[in-house]
């Protein structure tokens, strides 16, 4: 069922309401019920089917199933279990996060200490990105609400169960939203990603089991113990189920975010008068990021046809990823709009791998260049030839996440960027990539970026 | 910040923790012995706040060692100096009793902790893609040329700095800029110029 008029409100419904991120309000709106019927006739293992059951996937990104993961966290091992929720939230063109912990802080709070119960977990984080300060002091409030009232620490409601939660704030990083750079974060280190395995599940923090789930997925599990499993399910599709918070940015007329039943067209998200309402006065679209830069890019066409969920995307090429929705219209180059993605990851790299670090670097000097009229004939293949190597060659797939830009912008919009490159016989110094390749190292070097 | 809960955190949550080192980070009493050092060689008299400092043993208390305290006091530090001020990372390698280079590693890798002072009014513009196509670039443009500085510079009064951002997680009200703890989001001209000559005039 993708029909946004029968969608419940499952993130959003004290979005907009006066004081919603007071205990008082949330309360007053059926907040910690199902905290409260969880730990009185649940067991963990059963809150944890039931997760696994609603079909709930990571919002973080990855899609991955929450009851799935939780089930990989091995029990009984005598070590403690970490929780640490992913608030992070980098991601260009996601802000849906802050919606969330501004409106509804308590949802998350409660949404975690569920996740916690159901693996037997005592001790829980949220990192929240240290731009957000206002938001960390807001869940701070709140969590010191929670405290107050005995819906956190040593025995919550009475139960038996304890859970201590910290909120950390973050210093400016986006691989500290990668769960191991999270982790390494979290220990007092630089926020460089661990290979994996062994999994965060297995071995996280501290080397304890550990597990990672963003914000807006543990914000969907109090309404999945409330309403049930067959409810969840009974919304998306069969396996996309539920809703998600999608973030819209660019020139739309009503940016923001919208929580979706999956499986939404993505053309309704866009000018539906519920959501975007379409593209400003006298621009057409172009193209869409469907879930934030990470992901491949959508033509005009490809982004009237395809729905929000993890599988149509994933069949038209592109992915859902963190929900952020960037719409470029006809008045964007899009060489220039790649420039400014590929800067980011130079940016962010973590410097770790060299194909990432290097291939990163390169990627952002070639369309630098490209921009200043300095291209070379070749660059379109050189380009190519460096995104080969960046591809599953890395710790984490910060890599990977530059080559799907810069792969899908150049396959989907390459006149605008052959328009900026000479041809071979404008040159006089002109070398064909091919023929470079075969000569002696020192004339083998690509061009650099002067 | 409330100190509600603070008894409570010490519950069985922190006991199953099993292998937690609360213990072996500086108490009152060792940080004092080891700031005292750091403040010798660095000529610096660093103290905190009696409120920070009641925040500082909350941290020292609840974080599961010295090493994940880190993080949290040095944005303390932020809060009450603004910017790690020459000898304060001394002050704190010794108050949390871990090497200096640790310290450092975390100074140098996080864009939010400041070696240098980073001016009165920090000017955060967000240059990625959603804010770019909303015209961040004007405002960058625009600031540069009204403060006259580059990205990464602040003006000779030390009152602003200029950043370019990476995204701040606002893009759908772009452009917008980050300055101190505040987000200034569908940011026009008109509405920076009137921003600076409101911080120009002290307020
Ligand atoms: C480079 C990179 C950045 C990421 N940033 C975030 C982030 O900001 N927030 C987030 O929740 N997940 C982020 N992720 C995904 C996390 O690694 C992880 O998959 C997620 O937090 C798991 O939670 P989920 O299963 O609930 O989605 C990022 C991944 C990568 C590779
Ligand atoms: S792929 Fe890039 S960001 Fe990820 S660990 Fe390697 S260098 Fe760091
Ligand atoms: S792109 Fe500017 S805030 Fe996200």
């Amino acid at each position: 069922m993708a029909d946004s008029a029968r969608c419940p409100k499952i993130l959003t419904a004290n979005f907009g309401v006066t004081d919603s991120h007071t205990l008082a309000v949330y309360r007053s709106r059926g907040g910690f019920t199902a905290l409260a019927r969880a730990l009185s006739s649940m067991k963990p293992q059963q809150v944890l089917e039931e997760v696994k059951a609603s079909g709930l996937r990571g919002r973080g990104g990855a899609g991955f199933p929450a009851g799935v993961k939780w089930g990989f966290v091995p029990q009984g091992t005598g070590k403690p279990v970490y929780f640490l929720v992913n608030a992070d939230e980098s991601e260009p063109g996601t802000f849906k996060d802050r919606h969330i912990m501004d409106f509804d802080p308590h949802l998350m709070i409660e949404g975690t200490i569920l996740s916690c119960y159901a693996v037997n977990c005592h001790d829980a984080f949220v990192y929240i990105r240290g731009e957000y300060g206002w938001l960390v002091d807001r869940v701070q409030v709140a969590a010191d609400e929670a405290y107050a009232a005995a819906l956190l620490g040593p025995n919550i409601l009475g139960s038996g169960f304890g859970l201590e939660l910290i909120v950390h704030k973050g210093a400016g990083a986006y691989i500290c939203g990668e769960e191991t750079g999270l982790i390494n974060s979290l220990e007092g280190k630089k926020g460089q990603p661990r290979i994996k395995p062994p999994f965060p599940a297995v071995v996280g923090f501290l080397n304890c089991p550990t597990v990672v789930n963003n914000v807006e997925t543990v914000a969907a599990v109090p309404w999945i113990i409330n309403h049930g499993a067959p409810a969840y399910r009974a919304i998306g599709t069969e396996k996309s189920t539920g809703t998600k918070l999608m973030s819209l940015s660019g020139p739309v007329c009503r940016p923001g975010n919208y929580e979706i039943p999956l499986g939404l067209p993505l053309r309704e998200l866009i000018f539906g008068p519920e959501y975007g309402r379409g593209l400003l006065p006298g621009i057409e679209l172009k193209a869409v990021i469907p879930g934030g830069s990470s992901v491949p890019v959508l033509t005009a066409q490809e982004a009237m046809e395809v729905n929000l969920d993890y599988e149509s995307l994933a069949a038209k090429g592109s992915m859902l990823g963190s929900g952020g929705c960037i719409v470029i219209g006809d008045d964007a180059n899009m060489v220039d709009v790649l420039r400014v993605i590929l800067q980011f990851y130079h940016h962010e790299s973590c410097g770790q791998c060299t194909p990432c670090r290097e291939g990163t670097g390169w990627l952002d000097a070639l369309l630098e260049r490209m921009l200043d009229g300095q291209g070379r004939p070749d660059d379109l293949q050189l380009i190519e030839r460096i995104c080969a190597g960046m591809i599953g060659t890395t710790i984490c797939v910060l890599s990977d996440a530059a080559v799907m830009p810069a792969r899908s912008f150049i396959a989907k919009f390459r006149s605008e960027f052959e328009a900026l490159l000479p041809k071979g016989d404008e040159l006089e110094d002109y070398v064909p990539l091919a023929v470079q390749a075969e000569l002696p190292r020192s004339w083998a070097e690509p061009a650099s970026a002067d | 910040m409330s100190e509600q809960g603070t008894t409570e955190a010490a519950g069985p949550g922190k006991g199953q923790a099993a292998g937690r080192a609360t213990a072996s980070i500086a108490g009152p009493a060792g940080a004092d012995a080891a700031g005292q050092t750091a403040r010798q060689t660095a000529g610096q008299p660093y103290a905190f706040t009696a409120e920070n400092e009641a925040k500082f043993q909350r941290i020292i208390q609840r974080y599961p060692d010295k090493f994940t305290a880190l993080m949290p006091t040095l944005w303390l530090c932020h809060d009450q100096w603004g910017w790690m001020r020459p000898g304060l990372p001394e002050w704190v390698a010794g108050r949390l009793d871990v090497p200096l280079v640790r310290v450092y590693e975390l100074l140098t890798f996080y864009t939010m902790f400041y070696l240098e002072n980073p001016g009165r009014y920090n000017l955060q513009v967000c240059r990625n893609v959603s804010c770019h196509l909303m015209g961040a670039r004007r405002i960058i443009d625009h600031l540069r040329a009204r403060l006259g500085v580059e990205p990464g510079q602040t003006d000779r009064e030390g009152l602003f700095r200029l950043e370019e951002a990476e995204c701040l997680g606002a893009c759908g009200y772009g452009p917008m800029m980050l300055v101190g703890k505040d987000y200034y989001e569908n940011l026009t001209i008109e509405r920076v110029d009137r921003l600076i000559e409101q911080w120009r005039r002290g307020g």
